[in-house]
């Protein structure tokens, strides 16, 4: 499928589903303690959705069954929001994503529950810093490559994995469009980057090796040996200067 | 939330259906109803039973593919 480009007009829309998202996604990391679980960030979506009159992008989403993406330790990104309580010490990733009259946006942070151990600490910040390197390298005339570079060159730089098997991605009227947007990869390769292309960026980033494995539900997805890992996403309109962050509260 | 990265394999081209929609062979043994890309149709690409074709596979439905390519 091609790359839509996007029209001044229409990032304008991009940019309330994303300021939606990154207002939600506060109130969510301010939600997460030790004892509270999964299933209540659900619920606080569904009201806080309500509110700003966006529609939650992932219920239903090929089956998907909740409103937010909640995923704990070794699991990566996917994870269904349950009853068990979030734990001290434990690095919980929440993806959210917003329709706003037909537009998405999508993003995603790590929240660490109260103290954890300095390593996990470290892999939350450098994927944090891994996402934001890809951000300042997507720019008008690079190639697709540049970002995927960044962020993988930061991640593994410091000693960490970046998840091949699954990827960002071009974001409009659809949530996954072309083209994909890997962590990794050489500079050279991919489209050039064009004004009006809409991206979003996210770094899956592990503690130990890239591999992972999905569940029995059929979507959450877990490190293959177990190793923790974090996940950060934006998603960036690519403009004539610097890309614009659209999912900004 | 992130896309499951798109795969792309070769097959060969068992039989032509309607619908510019062809029935493929995997390596793997398997077998997956595959419709001619956008760019293919535009370029009437003729594809025909026994050619060997790139086909990216939706991660979601394993049985069905997307011809992007034909090797000549």
């Amino acid at each position: 499928m091609p790359i839509v480009l996007k029209s001044k007009e229409e990032i304008t829309l991009m940019r309330e589903a994303g300021r939606a998202v990154a207002q939600v996604l506060e109130i969510l990391k301010e939600e997460i303690k030790p004892g509270v679980v999964g299933k209540r960030l659900d619920d606080v979506v569904r009201r806080e959705f309500a509110r700003r009159g966006v529609t939650p992008t992932f219920l239903d989403y090929h089956g998907y069954p909740a409103r937010v993406c909640v995923s704990v330790n070794d699991e990566v990104v996917h994870g269904i929001p349950n009853s068990r309580p979030f734990e001290e010490g434990d690095v919980v990733s929440i993806d959210l994503g917003a329709t706003y009259k037909g537009f998405v946006g999508d993003a995603a942070i790590t929240v660490c529950v109260g103290r954890v151990s300095p390593e996990a600490e470290r892999l939350v910040r450098i994927t944090e810093e891994a996402l934001w390197e890809g951000i300042r390298a997507a720019r008008v005339g690079v190639r697709l490559g540049e970002v995927s570079a960044a962020v993988q060159a930061r991640a593994e730089q410091n000693g960490f994995s970046v998840v091949r098997e699954y990827v960002g991605h071009g974001i409009g009227r659809e949530m996954h469009e072309d083209p994909q947007v890997p962590n990794f990869g050489r500079s050279e390769q991919g489209p050039l980057l064009q004004e009006g292309m809409v991206l979003a960026i996210e770094p899956m980033v592990t503690a130990g090796d890239w591999r992972t494995k999905r569940d029995a539900d059929n979507w959450t997805v877990r490190t293959l040996d177990g190793s923790l890992a974090a996940h950060f996403e934006h998603t960036v309109a690519i403009t004539d200067g610097e890309a614009e962050v659209l999912t900004l509260p | 939330m992130a896309k499951k990265e798109a795969i792309e394999v070769e097959g060969v081209v068992k039989e032509a259906l309607p619908n510019a929609m062809f029935r493929v062979d995997l390596p793997n043994g398997h077998q997956v109803l595959a419709h001619a890309s956008g760019k293919i149709r535009l370029h009437f690409i003729r594809i025909l039973p026994g050619d060997r074709v790139l086909v990216e596979l939706s991660p979601y439905d394993l049985t069905r593919g997307r011809i992007t390519y034909r090797f000549r």
